[in-house]
């Protein structure tokens, strides 16, 4: 079951769901204090495209990847079991997370598409 | 009278657990649950199965869910649980039934012995006690007096869902109590054993444990106090 | 029958409770296949509800402490029917087997050197009785059984004991020359009847305080042990001495530890009066347990009992204050808000004299080997048996049993149960295999239990026989009183046999299993009945209306019960020990 786990230690994934939290908290903060006075096109873009915000960006895009794979890992592992579904349980959390982490993956080269215009 | 429904099993003979109902007479007096499924077992069914030893809330026999909330049936009046003149009795849930209010235990044992809740000490010992100051004493305090009763385990719904990979907060409980020990050198070995994604990490601090202790006792702190000493053990 | 399964062990202890997991760790750690039987998981024991302590001279209170102190209390406590050898070795090897205990692990509580805690109990002194009140008793809070019994059973899982959990036994099985090679014994959860056939088969199945009415022991104490010795047709000893705590909650029977006495508490009559200043003008309330509860039930007796129907008295121990209430005795303030109401940090907690302790039981020597008494009197050994803990009497407690001595009793002699087996079977252990009617024998109590189809309901029959027990055979007793006792039994014997089984499942079937512990506790009553109504004198525990005095003259001896022909025999008291003087009977005052 662990192998599939993000970082395969209880107390990484510990420090790591904590510690995305966080970075996703002053991301939403940061991106609060443009969106909240007012905003237009030309003041995000010029807000958004900066360097230290694009790595800014990029940062917090990993970190709610990683949030998300823990998180989702935490919730398959709980429900979707043989010990709850039956001896399909296992091959059915598989699938799921084969999916979960591929649309994780693709989020990410897809945000990094996106953050750095490329 | 009260009205007592009581979860009924026996894999002998029923196909599926039922609720039976039971009209009991307490004469009026504020009773333990226990007396109760007494007075059910010796007049109205014999075959009634449930587990009971000391009761005074010390052995940790009977552990049982009395209208929803676990609890020991030994210590808990009627005068607590008893809803509208109705109680409904179900075993501890989560835990397999083997027949009646009776569960097996098994996983709950094995995620006790897994913490290896014995002291360990490779220091020759003296010819005496070894010593141990009042207050490293009072750190045992709130974690020696678990009774392996399960309702905590057995009210986790994280225990629920992976009962064979997470420690459950009985364990846990017990793992911390030789963790905090002064006289127990073990406490490397321990903690590596404990840094699995499941074992500790799986508690989320529901808190249903504390809820129902019978003795009173914190699992939920203690484990807080386990992954402190992960957290700067790893560091 | 003799297609039963059969299991093959070193040794096998029946009984999972202090006195059997010390046994069986014993034997474990030596390398010794050995396994527990026991009717509840282990540490539903009954060990696990001792509060106070356990007794032991370990001189950390007083560092000028000396076992041979604690000995000659516990041979006055005894009213001079304990083993002199049996004590000696008990209070003498008691500091060793108390520091293994705390090597282990348990957590007793400490003093601010760092060492264990000692608090005062009765009928302790130091210096043979010259010099006042000692504390004696090594304590974790007032939960020492518990913390005993947990650690144990820990001890055992770290040297891979093997434990049949809620597992009955039934039986003894006996070869052709008569030895013992296992038990009959049913698994509770599948019903399934095995043969467990050991090479020492040793008996830690506790009391059987549940003959009384009202008693501070578990459901369990129900002496399967004692029923499966007599049943065997093997003698008990000293079966009339039951112990009646001072201090068990009025109307619900749990237990207040002495320690609370210890601490400082005492006991009041309805006039606020300290009654035990009178009966026991120098240890008051720490008298020997037989004193203070009979002078608890003179004072009911003559009309200063407390409450409407004055039938207690009360323990005060508000004035100890909330601090030491809460650290030292936190599991008692716990029990007497659950079943007297009553906070002890604002009043005082209604108590009274309540079945405690079974002092008698299966005679052994010190090594735990079961003795039987051959036609001239002689002692001879039965091969292949042991016993320790309450279910055994090596003596050490004899006509009264001193607080924090029973816990010291099953760790020293579960351990030298377990030492001895140790080396008797490094010397090799011969037996020769029962025979199929052997086993046959063994499982005839059990076969006809299960075709019992008509007759009373047990718990009927069980309740007679525990009012029987309570009314006829209490605090005081009386000849009269107790033949007449006596003829109810006869009478109930037969219908305790033959009572109605009306559920016949096999898995976990409790109401089989109660039928078979109620013929257990018939066979501990009878026996109580028969040696209390022979001894014609009042000692210790032992307290007759019509002979009130002791009687050294004819009686100063173990009494013997034989249950082939229901006769009760004398047996020598051991007045010998190895290292000191003897200790001679002298008129027991407090």
């Amino acid at each position: 079951m662990n192998v599939t786990s993000f970082s395969r230690s209880g107390v990484s994934d510990w420090i790591l769901q904590r510690a995305s939290s966080v970075i996703m908290l002053a991301y939403s903060l940061a991106v609060a204090s443009v969106v909240i006075p007012g905003t237009n096109y030309e003041v995000w873009s010029a807000f958004m495209t900066q360097v230290w915000m694009r790595s800014f960006s990029t940062l917090a895009l990993i970190a709610m990847i990683a949030h998300a794979w823990i998180g989702l890992w935490g919730v398959l592992t709980d429900y979707v079991t043989v010990r709850m579904l039956g001896s399909l349980g296992d091959r059915l959390r598989f699938c799921l997370l084969f999916f979960m982490v591929a649309l994780l993956i693709l989020y990410l080269v897809w945000g990094i598409f996106i953050i750095w215009g490329l | 009278m009260l009205q007592v429904s009581l979860y009924r099993y026996s894999p002998e003979s029923d196909e599926a657990p039922r609720m039976q109902d039971f009209r009991v007479d307490t004469a009026g007096k504020d009773l333990m649950v226990l007396d109760v499924l007494e007075l059910v077992k010796s007049q109205l069914d014999s075959s009634v199965a449930y587990r009971r030893s000391c009761r005074e809330g010390v052995c940790g026999s009977d552990g049982l869910n009395m209208n929803g909330k676990n609890g020991l049936a030994c210590i808990t009046p009627l005068s607590e649980v008893v809803r509208k003149g109705k109680l409904v009795i179900r075993p501890l849930p989560g835990l397999p039934v083997i027949r009646d209010l009776v569960v097996d235990m098994t996983l709950f044992y094995a995620q006790y012995e897994k913490v290896e809740p014995y002291l360990q000490n490779d220091e020759t010992p003296p010819e005496i006690e070894r010593l141990q100051t009042p207050e490293d004493r009072e750190k045992l305090d709130g974690l020696y007096e678990c009774i392996l009763c399960a309702c905590c385990s057995t009210s986790c719904p994280s225990f629920w869902w992976n009962p064979d990979r997470f420690i459950g907060p009985a364990g846990l409980l017990q793992s911390y109590r030789f963790l905090a020990d002064s006289r127990d050198t073990a406490t490397e070995e321990r903690l590596s054993k404990l840094e699995d994604p499941f074992s500790v990490f799986r508690c989320h601090g529901i808190q249903n444990c504390a809820s129902v202790c019978p003795k009173g006792l914190n699992p939920t702190k203690a484990i807080g106090h386990i992954k402190s000493m992960l957290l700067s053990n790893s560091n | 029958m003799s297609d039963l399964r059969t299991m093959s062990f070193d040794g096998v202890i029946v009984g999972g409770g202090g006195a059997g997991m010390r046994a069986a760790l014993q034997l474990s750690k030596s390398g010794y296949n050995t396994a527990v039987i026991s009717k509840v998981f282990p540490t539903r024991s009954h060990t696990v509800s001792a509060q106070g302590g356990i007794t032991c001279a370990i001189a950390s209170d007083d560092p000028d402490d000396d076992w041979r102190w604690h000995m000659y209390d516990t041979v006055k406590g005894s009213d001079y029917i304990g083993d002199q050898d049996a004590i000696e070795y008990m209070c003498s090897v008691g500091p060793e087997a108390i520091f293994e205990l705390e090597h282990m692990g348990l957590p007793f509580s400490r003093t601010e050197s760092g060492r264990i805690y000692q608090r005062p109990f009765g009928g302790q002194s130091k210096n043979f009785g010259e010099g006042g009140q000692a504390a004696r008793t090594c304590a974790a809070a007032d939960r020492t059984g518990h913390a005993l019994l947990h650690t144990l059973y820990q001890n055992n899982i770290k040297n891979e004991t093997v434990f049949f959990n809620e597992w009955f036994a039934v039986d003894l099985v006996r070869n052709q020359s008569g030895a013992i090679v296992g038990v009959i014994a049913i698994c509770i959860e599948t019903g399934e009847v095995v043969f467990v056939k050991a090479k020492a088969t040793v008996f830690a199945t506790g009391g059987a305080g549940r003959i009384y009415a009202s008693t501070t022991n578990a459901h369990i104490n129900t002496g399967d042990g004692i029923g499966m010795a007599l049943r065997a047709g093997f003698p008990v000893q000293d079966i009339e001495m039951w112990q009646f705590h001072p201090t068990g909650i009025h109307g619900a029977g749990t237990l207040v530890t002495e320690g609370c006495r210890g601490e400082g508490g005492y006991l009041i009559n309805k006039d606020g009066e300290r009654f035990m200043e009178r009966y026991a003008p120098n240890a008051k309330d720490l008298a020997g347990r037989d004193v203070v509860a009979r002078s608890m039930v003179m004072e009911i007796i003559e009309g200063r009992g407390c409450g409407p129907d004055e039938d207690h008295v009360f323990l005060k121990l508000d004035h100890l204050g909330e601090q030491v209430l809460q650290t030292r005795l936190p599991g008692i303030c716990e029990l007497s808000k659950t079943f007297a109401h009553a906070d002890p940090v604002k009043e005082p907690i209604p108590v009274v004299p309540t079945c405690h302790y079974m002092m008698g039981g299966i005679p052994t020597n010190v090594h735990g080997q079961v003795i039987t008494t051959d036609t001239s009197g002689n002692d001879s050994i039965v091969p292949g048996l042991y016993a320790c803990g309450e279910a055994a009497c090596v003596s050490v407690h004899g006509a009264n049993r001193l607080g924090g001595n029973s816990l010291l009793d099953l760790v020293v002699f579960g351990r030298a149960s377990g030492l001895f087996i140790e080396s008797a079977l490094r010397d090799g252990i011969e037996v020769a295999e029962p025979t199929s009617s052997d086993i046959e024998d063994a499982c005839n109590r059990l076969n006809k239990v299960n075709e019992c189809s008509e007759g009373e309901k047990s718990s009927d029959l069980r309740k007679e026989l525990q009012n029987i027990m309570q009314n006829h055979f209490g605090v005081f007793r009386n000849g009269q009183y107790m033949r007449e006792g006596i003829e109810k039994l006869v009478d109930l014997r037969p219908r305790i046999y033959g009572a109605r089984l009306d559920d016949n499942s096999q898995q976990f079937n409790t109401a089989r299993i109660e039928n078979l512990e109620l013929q257990n506790l018939f066979e501990v009553a009878e026996a109580t009945a028969v040696v209390a109504e022979g001894r014609e004198e009042s000692r210790g525990a032992h307290a007759r209306e019509d002979f009130q005095d002791r009687d050294d003259e004819n009686w100063l001896c173990h009494s013997m019960y034989y249950p082939t022909d229901r006769k009760v025999g004398k047996r020598g008291v051991n007045f010998t020990p190895q290292t000191v003087d003897t200790f001679q009977p002298k008129i027991r005052t407090y």
